[in-house]
Formats: structure tokens, sequence, C-alpha cells
């Protein structure tokens, strides 16, 4: 700290970056297009700033913006950004590129893509360092350990000599933020650093974040869509939404007292997992940059909105001029807003299928396996590789009508479940019947039958919607497949498909680039539900979408639910919305289920110490909340070569010894104080699994 | 034996399994023919008489597989047979005409690789300029001109009554004529061999670098603050250049095909006159061993280039599935 406190006095009057009406402008084929309008904004050193705001609201155009680094159509066209004093945008190339790596840092938003795939990490990272230091090779490479061991990167000489696919994306996301840290920069912007990652590797980004800005004082800008990463770690948050900042203030203001309309719609939209409340969405969808309405961008969906909002360019008004920070907002009405503020409903008792235990289950799945790479011949003479196993022995059995959630981190087996149960992927052993029937018997139309019966919504719409055809006759292909309706009543059937999930016809004409992410979902689940199916697999059927259509797809998968009878496999990574979309949850590690029972038992004491690692990495949206998070030391271990006995004891912090690595535990009973019975795969006693953490 | 070696044991016993393939068939179509050896050899001498005995020292009246074995015994001994036309052994025929087209075909994929390469990145990195345009419409003329016109084309330019440039066709041996003479004659040839490859590389790498530039990784490095130089040469290149290598791959069996052509139009006395001379005059041991020897380069260099691939792309990691 110390060796940075002469900078701080010597800046004491002015900020590190000054923003100032700023207006980014494309050129395009149809005409100037403004990305960004009016943005200002003045960053201290040491300062957190948390900018959030959905896809298309220009929040990595800023971003990039800061760096004076837009595509070849982007310019500045009316005022200015300044670092230190200067005017970024009138340096000379050179000048700009002894700032960029040194000064201002950038962590992209997609680790995967961001690393160079045939340079090894180390090298990635030295050579920043090379570039803005006379640091020789030999001292680049101690500063490289040194930031390694700083983003805590155990092996470091390891890692550095790794090539970016060799590393999870946990890893890769702390090599570029290792990368971004190498020259001490002045300021670090991070777009979207945990959006790829699971809950538990987001806890730990998250917290490595927090502790750059409290050890080395670095002033931090936090790009993100999920307002719950900013609320424990910024002091500062800015909402922005189509271009326009809407809210700006310090984060217990705008998180607490939320004067915006839109933020606060955007604050009930994210799921609370410590909060019975549910979730709501914000109705509507953002503008096109080429369609940004007159008078104020959000008056289309907004609840307040008059007449007057869409005269006029709304100015920012000082909503409170002398707290913590300047708390601002670009509404005409925010004293209604805050009179009477948009809230998240108080949850009313889920509506459960009707299931009694008595009933056969619908689908039941015995020790099931799925192996991958199973070695050939000439592997198995030459000493190949194990095969990887991503299923292995799971017992599942879904009721009918009910949901059952299905939750894990990435890689633990989740997804090629949820394929074998519907059988699209082939099991390697097992048995599985749905209806009383054994799958392996189906043949010909009782296998036509059980295909419309049992479905699969996959996570990203944009990848499973065939492009090149219309959305209509995409589910006329799928009425005429899943079902045995003549020709008009086909038509008629792709009709109400659309009305179902709340489309209208004038969809059917589109092809899926002309609809937004929650529509192209609609669509998928039209799709799924074409053959009135008894049973269907919502493989992350919300985690590609902006936080302010989730619950609107999560209420649309609860209403098909009981019109059509349905029963669902909801998997997911994020608790939080399975909390509010299920009836009962099964957590898998490692290609096994761990822990299965009751929501409320599930998210109740006593815990599996993995469910409970679960639970306690998911961010919350109040600021002051300063839970201690369990942090999971390293990665889940290789499906290759999986640990023995419990496949957890690797990375659980509850581990109690040699019983764990030699014996592998059994799914038992474990009573709640509720008395809810609920099935533990875990050595200790229900006394010692409630013991620990608080949550 | 790590993963790597087994990887490459494996290609290796397939290439293997290949050759073995193609000399059955090679053998094969020797014995379907029309005629058989006998008769060529004897051309308008051929009495019945004459034609049993021949093949009886010839060995052609044993059954085919005998006649297969002994074949393969004698190819893997280095005992080629002897060529029905030149009345030499085909081992000396083939090692002296091979090391001529290798040295048409080596020049001309050092050509390919010097001139493309550099050619397509410049394209890429100053695209949508003069130069970029410049060089796009030399590639687009190179891939409309097929090589039989580019070479005659050559020959009336540079070898005709306007200039008399260089040597229109034949050969001079490196220890009888000295490098000019020599080189002389390979002059023509080359250009007209690289010039459709050339084309068809330099577009193609101009594509792959434009999409290269324009990747996040790219823009990592930028953003790093490195200038240009390195991001494109360090960076964008590795990456860029992977389609390239498979092309090159790819052109080496078209450059073994492309100096059948050639030799032709320039009377260049190399394998592939060798071949083409085989099949006119049913020289069956030549055109069995010239056959197969191309088709080993053919293979081997298609293993060269997945070789080349994991240096440029280590995310390619043979004999381990592992994503």
């Amino acid at each position: 700290m110390s060796k940075r406190n002469h900078s701080v006095v010597r800046d004491e009057e002015e900020s590190l970056i000054e923003v100032e009406s700023l207006t980014v402008t494309y050129d395009t084929p149809d005409g100037d297009v403004h990305a960004l309008r009016d943005i200002s904004l003045s960053l201290d050193r040491g300062e957190t700033l948390g900018i959030a705001g959905e896809s298309g609201s220009g929040k990595s155009t800023l971003a990039l913006a800061l760096l004076d680094y837009l595509d070849e159509n982007g310019r500045i066209t009316s005022g200015s950004i300044r670092y230190d004093g200067r005017r970024i945008h009138d340096l000379s190339a050179d000048e700009l590129r002894a700032l960029r790596g040194n000064r201002l840092a950038h962590v992209p938003q997609d680790p995967n893509t961001a690393l160079n795939p045939a340079l090894r990490v180390g090298e990635q990272i030295t050579e920043t360092i090379r570039e803005h230091t006379d640091k020789t090779t030999r001292a680049a490479q101690e500063r490289l350990y040194e930031l390694l061991e700083t983003v805590q990167i155990g092996d470091a000489a390891y890692t550095a000599d790794q090539y970016p696919h060799e590393l999870s994306g946990g890893m890769q996301q702390r090599v570029l933020i290792a990368m971004a840290l190498s020259c001490d920069p002045d300021l670090l912007i991070l777009d979207e650093p945990t959006t790829g990652l699971d809950v538990t590797t987001q806890a730990t980004v998250l917290d490595l974040v927090r502790d750059l800005n409290e050890s080395f004082n670095t002033t931090i800008v936090l790009i993100t869509h999920d307002l719950s990463v900013i609320a424990n770690t910024c002091e500062r948050a800015m909402i922005l939404y189509a271009g326009e900042v809407m809210e700006t203030g310090s984060v217990s203001q705008v998180f607490n007292s939320p004067t915006h309309p839109y933020t606060q719609g955007l604050l009930a939209a994210v799921p609370r997992i410590r909060d019975e409340r549910t979730m709501n969405s914000v109705p509507g969808r953002t503008p096109a940059l080429a369609e940004i309405p007159e008078g104020c961008v959000f008056a289309d969906r907004c609840a307040f909105s008059t007449a007057d909002c869409r005269t006029a360019p709304i100015d920012m008004t000082a909503v409170d001029a002398d707290g913590e920070a300047p708390h601002r907002t670009r509404c005409c009405h925010w004293e209604d807003a805050v009179s009477d503020p948009i809230e998240p409903e108080t949850v009313s008792e889920r509506t459960r299928g009707e299931t009694s235990s008595d009933e056969s289950p619908l689908l039941n799945a015995s020790n099931v396996t799925k192996y991958f790479d199973t070695p050939t011949f000439l592997d198995r003479i030459s000493g190949g590789n194990p095969p990887v196993k991503a299923v292995d022995g799971v017992d599942l059995s879904v009721q009918r009508g009910e949901t059952l959630a299905l939750v894990g981190e990435s890689g633990c087996g989740k997804s090629t479940l949820g394929a074998c149960l519907v059988d699209v992927l082939e099991r390697t052993s097992g048995e599985i019947t749905f209806n009383g029937d054994r799958l392996a018997d189906l043949r010909g139309s009782a296998r036509d039958e059980f295909r419309s019966n049992a479905q699969i919504v996959f996570q990203n719409p944009h990848s499973s919607l065939n492009p090149r055809k219309r959305i209509g006759d995409q589910l006329h292909r799928a009425v005429t497949t899943l079902t045995d309706l003549d020709r008009t009543a086909r038509r008629d059937r792709v009709e109400e498909l659309l009305d179902h999930v709340g489309l209208d016809s004038t969809h059917a004409a589109r092809y899926p680039h002309e609809l937004s992410g929650g529509e192209k979902q609609r669509v998928a689940i039209a799709r799924a539900f074409a053959g009135n199916p008894a049973f269907v697999v919502l493989d992350e059927p919300v985690s590609a979408l902006d936080v302010s259509v989730q619950a609107n797809i999560l209420d649309l998968l609860d209403r098909l639910r009981e019109e059509y009878d349905t029963s669902y496999l909801f998997i997911s990574h994020d608790l939080r919305v399975v909390k509010h979309s299920s009836d009962r949850v099964a957590v898998m590690y490692l290609g096994q289920i761990v822990e299965v029972g009751s929501r409320e038992s599930v998210f109740n004491p006593p815990y599996h110490p993995y469910t409970r690692a679960l639970l306690s990495a998911n961010p919350d949206l109040d600021p002051e909340t300063d839970a201690e998070r369990i942090q999971l030391d390293g990665d889940v271990p290789s499906a290759r070569d999986p640990p023995t006995g419990c496949p957890f004891h690797t990375r659980c912090p509850q581990y109690i010894g040699e019983k764990c690595d030699r014996q592998e535990p059994e799914l038992t009973p474990v009573e709640t104080a509720d008395g809810d019975t609920h099935h533990i795969a875990c050595h200790l006693s229900a006394d010692e699994l409630e013991d620990g953490l608080e949550l | 034996m790590n993963s790597f070696h087994r990887y490459l044991l494996k290609r290796l016993v397939y290439v293997l399994l290949n050759l073995v393939g193609l000399s059955v068939v090679v053998f094969c179509i020797t014995v379907v023919l029309p005629g058989n050896a006998a008769e060529t050899i004897l051309g308008r001498y051929a009495t019945p008489e004459n034609v049993a005995t021949l093949e009886r020292e010839l060995g052609l009246h044993r059954p085919h597989h005998v006649q297969y074995l002994d074949w393969v015994a004698g190819f893997v001994t280095g005992d080629w047979g002897t060529s029905f036309r030149h009345n030499r052994p085909v081992f000396d025929l083939v090692v002296t005409r091979g090391i001529r087209s290798a040295y048409l075909a080596v020049i001309s994929l050092v050509a390919i690789v010097a001139v493309s390469i550099p050619a397509g990145i410049i394209a890429a990195v100053y695209s949508e300029s003069t130069l970029d345009a410049g060089i796009t419409g030399l590639a687009y003329v190179g891939i409309s001109v097929p090589e039989f016109v580019t070479g005659t084309g050559l020959l009336v330019l540079f070898a005709g009554p306007v200039w008399s440039v260089f040597p229109a066709g034949g050969y001079t041996p490196l220890s009888a004529g000295g490098p000019v003479e020599w080189a002389s004659h390979l002059v023509l040839p080359v250009i007209t061999l690289t010039f459709l490859s050339i084309a068809h590389l330099v577009r193609l790498t101009r594509t792959e670098m434009i999409e290269t530039l324009q990747s996040e990784y790219v823009r990592t490095a930028r953003l790093k603050g490195l200038d240009e130089r390195t991001v494109v040469l360090k960076h964008a290149v590795r990456n860029g250049l992977l389609p390239t290598v498979t092309l090159l791959a790819m052109n080496v069996g078209y450059l073994v095909g492309g100096v059948v052509v050639v030799e032709e139009v320039f009377a260049y006395p190399g394998l592939g006159r060798l071949l083409v001379g085989a099949v006119l005059h049913r020289d069956i041991p030549v055109l069995q061993a010239t056959v197969l020897l191309v088709a080993g380069i053919y293979m081997f260099a298609n293993l060269g280039a997945d070789l080349l691939y994991t240096y440029f792309d280590p995310r390619i990691s043979y004999g381990s599935s592992a994503r």
C-alpha cells in the first residue's frame, strides 16, 4: 500500500477517469446509430464501479471506449474521455499502446476465446510485461510467478507452461486477470468476468477482484448483466439501458433505494436464494439501436410512463446530492417510483403437480452409466486412456406432474444424464423405464410414441433453432413428426403452440435472427411441446437469457406443466433459479447423485457438504451482507480419472480422513428439522452435517 | 509408449495397409488389361510360339497370386524388375528420373510457400487497400488459368521467337552443364507448376488471416499494448495459417500430378514422362513402380501435414480425444 500513497496524494483533486457526456456513434448501412448517448462518469483512484445492463445496453462498447478501442465504423461523436487529465481519443497510436495493458487493463468476457490457443499462457503474460517494462526475461518470469500467485493459481510453474485449452474456464479467467495485472494498472476493466463460470468459481473470482482493490488500491470497473455480482464487489453502481445511464449512485443507494423503474424492475428480476420472494421479469424488450424512441428510452416498458415522457430527452436528476456518492436518476417520475416501487412478489405456495406417492413413477432410471471415449482394441493393447465416466451409476425417478431439478457444476454430467433419460444419447449401461415400459424394449410405433412423449429443450436457443427456416415451418415440422394430425389440424396446432408460449401468429413468418433470446427460447419450448409430452428435459433453459426475461420463461414453463400435465427434469447450475421452480432437487457431482430430496429438504440443513458449498457460493443482492463463502479448492477432478472413495473428498471442506478416500458413501436417508426425509451420500452423521459453517 | 507414439504407429500401419491394397489394385490392372507383356514386347514378332516361350521366361504362366507375391518380394528387396522399353533395371530408372522430378517439385513447393503466404498475409493486413486489390486481382487471374495454358503461354513468350530467354525444354544434368544451365531448364516448368497453387493459397491465407485478425484473442493482444507487427506475426499467423497447411499438403499431391502435365509440355525427362511413356508402351514393371511411389509420396505428405498441425495448433493432440 505504501508505495502507492504518493500517487494517491498527487492526484487527490483529479479523477483517474473522467467521462463527459460521451456519445459513441456507429456508421451502419442504415445510417448512424448512437450506441452510447450522454454518458458521464468520474472515477477516483481506488474506486470500484459496477456497470449493469441487459444485452444491447452498450456496456461492452463503453468498456472498450475507455481504452479507445472501437470497431472501425465506431467513433466518439461528442463528449470526451480523460485519463489522468489527457483526452484518450486524442492520443497517437504509440501513446495509446503505451497505456493499454500497462496503465489501462481489460479483462474480456469469454476467456475461452480471448486467450491465444497457440501460445502457452505464461508466454502470453510475460510478453505484456516485457512490452511495457525493461525487465529481463528472468525478472519477467519471476513477476509471472508472483502474478499467478496473486490470482491464486497454485502450481504457477506448471500452469504457466500449459496451453489455454488445457485449463478450466475458471483458470483461464484467472490467467486473463493476471495478464491484466502484470504492469500494476491504474484501471482494471472487467467485462462480464464471471458470466461463463460456475457459481463456485464465480465466487472465488469475485473475492479475488475485491482483494485486488483492497490490497493494491486498483481502480476497478466491473461490467455485468447480473446485479448480484455487483452488490458485494463494488462501491458504486451504474445502470445502463439502450445506451444511456438510467441511474447511478453508491451500491447501497442503487440497490436499497432504487429510484428508476428500470432499476427496480431489474432488481426484482434477480433470483434470490435467501429470500422467499419470487422473481419478476421486466416486460417488453430492449429497443434495437436503430429504433431508439424519442424522449425516455425506457418509456415503452415502464409502468409509470406518461405522455410527457416521450416528448423531449430526459436529463439526469439528482436524487440525493449529499449521500456517500451523488445519486442520480434519469426519470421524470422517480418520486412516484420511490413511493410505489416495483418489488418482487411474495411467493405464493407453488402449485405442485398432482402427485401421489403410491403411484408408480413416470420415469425410472436405475444404475444408468454413460462413458465417453471407451478405448478401442488398439488403445487397449497399447495401454490407452481409460474412458470418461460422465454418468456413473445413477438411480433416479421422476413422478408424474413434478419438476425434478438436477444441479451441479459444469462437467458433473447433468446434461449427459438428461440426454440419456430421453434417449437422445445412448447410455452405456443401466435400465430406464417410462410409463412402466423398458426403453430398451420399445420398437416401431411404441418408440415413436416415446419420442413424442419425452422431449428436450436445450440451453442455447441461438444455436438450437435452424437459422434458415421460418419459425412456423420449424414448428410445423415438429408437429408433423411428433403427432399424427392431418394437414389442417397441423396448421391449427402450430397456431395453438405459438399462443401457448405467448407468441402470436406473426412470429410464424419470421426467422430466428429476427427474434430476441427470450422469444427464441419460447419457440424451442413450443417445439418440445408439439406432441403433448409427458416428460420434458429442460437443459439450462434460462441461463443463456438476460436476467430480465428469465422469470418470464420460468412462469411460462410452470404454466405449461399444469396445462399439459407434464413432468420436468430441470437441469441448472443456478440454485437460485431452481429454488423457485422445482418440487424435488437432485445434486450431482462427477457423474453421481450426492443428494436428493424435496426442495425444502435440500435447501435446509442438514446439507451434503457439496450442496452447502454450492448454496453459499451464490451471490446475494443485499450489499450489506458479508456472509463468509465456502471456498472449494481447485476444479472438479477429471471424470477420466475420478478420485477413489467419495468423489468429492478431494475438495470437501468437511473431509474426515481415510474413510472418505477409500469407501464410496451411499445415499442414506437423513431427516431435516421439519421431519422431511432426503437422501445424502456422505460418511458424516446427520449431526455432523448440521455443524460447520452457517449460511 | 505415449499417446503420440501410439498415434504415429497407427498412422504408419494405415499407410502400409493402403500401399498393400494399392499394390494389389495395380497388379490386377496389369492382369486385366488386354494383351500381356510378352505380346507387347514382341510386338509384330508375336507368333503364338514366341509368345509362349517369352511368357515362360517372364514367369507369366504361373498363377496370378504367385506372380503377385513374387513381384512384392522383389519390390521390397529392391529388385523392381527390368523395363521392357528401356531395357534397364526399373529401380535405377525410377531413381534417376525421380530425382529430376524431385528438383521440380521441391523447388515448386518452396516457391509456393515463399510467395503465397507472405502475399496472403500482406493482403489481409492491408485489406481493402490498393495493394490488397492488386494481390487479390492477380490471384483471380491465377485460379482461372489452367497449367497447360500457362505452360504454353510461357513457352511462346519466353522460349519463342520474341524473347528467347529460356530453353524450350529438355534437361541438362548439374554435372554436365553447371548450375546456370541446369536452372534455366527449371524456371518455366516451376512457374507453370506453381501459378495455380500460389493463387489458391493466397486467397485462402488472406481470408483466414482477415478472420483471425478479428478474433477475440487478437483483440486481447492489441489491448495489451503490443505493436501491430507482433500482433500479426506472433498472435495471428500461427492460427490463421492452419487451413493453409492443409491445402499445402493437398498441393503436394497436386504437384505430383501437375508434374506429369508440365514434364510433357516442357519435354522434361522426369518421373512424369516416365509414367506417361510406361502407360503408352505397356511397360508394366515401370508403371507399377511409379504408381506405387507416387501414391507413397502422397500418403506421407498427408501424414506430414497432420503432424505439422500439432505444431501450429496445440489443441489438436493426437492419440487422445480429450478436448
